[in-house]
């Protein structure tokens, strides 16, 4: 069964997106959370990494994470889905394992 | 009991001595062997730099645990999984790692290390029941 990856660090920072990226198998999902979520911006530098792992992969970003940073929904790269609290809590109660990268 | 052992993975990604990420996790590793679980250890990103052979941390004052992973297979911590591109990345080959043993079940002592590649280790990923982040 399937994991939900959480990545709680800019991407512009540490490599936590990139590594995290390079391990995802397909049907997993992906939560953007904290800092993690700027690089959901379009035209980031990581856009196209996250582009490239929605192709296998879901890709979600906590929206009070992103609210809090000014971010908006048409912000994000096309196919990143914000999730509220209770979204979190779904998206871990339906994946085997959760695996944070710090 | 042993049938009900969960399968734990720690990955470790940071560095030792600069946070203190590495220690933690070791000293959780320990106690989660003690409780019979099924444990094993990986090694990604800058977390490669823990197994590192030569480290004297004498002049920085703080413990220096490399030797305690050699200790791991006393624990029946068998399976320690290294990425084989975060060894790359950082110019570092197996050849450059600590000599981390277990004895078999035949009595003999082999290497507690494994090198695998990042698909490998995305798979080793997927088959665990908990997995702790350090």
């Amino acid at each position: 069964m399937s994991t939900l990856h959480t990545v709680n660090k800019s991407p512009f920072e540490r490599n936590s997106l990139a590594s995290c990226l390079g391990h995802c198998t397909a049907g997993d999902a992906v939560l953007l959370i904290e800092d993690g979520v700027v690089g959901a911006r379009k035209g980031g530098s990581a856009a196209a990494s996250l582009a490239k792992a929605l192709a296998a992969c879901k890709v979600y970003a906590l929206a009070g994470d992103l609210a809090a940073r000014g971010l908006r929904k048409d912000d994000l790269v096309e196919g990143v889905e914000p999730v509220d609290y209770a979204g979190f809590v779904d998206l871990a109660a339906n994946h085997a394992r959760t695996l944070s990268w710090l | 009991m042993a049938g009900d052992a969960k399968k734990f993975l720690y990955v470790n990604r940071k560095a030792p001595h600069g946070t203190i990420y590495a220690l933690e996790s070791l000293e959780v590793v320990l106690i989660g062997a003690a409780f019979e679980q099924k444990v094993a250890l990986a090694f990604l990103d800058d977390g490669v730099f823990q197994l590192v052979k030569g480290q004297n941390t004498k002049e920085i004052g703080v413990k220096n645990f490399a030797n305690t992973y050699r200790a791991l297979g006393d624990y029946d911590v068998r399976e320690l999984y290294v990425e084989a591109e975060s060894l790359a990345e950082r110019g570092l080959s197996a050849a450059d790692l600590l000599e981390i043993t277990h004895e078999n079940d035949a009595g003999e002592d082999v290497s507690s290390l494994r090198i695998v590649d990042r698909a490998q280790m995305a798979k080793i990923m997927s088959g665990q029941d908990v997995i702790l982040s350090f």
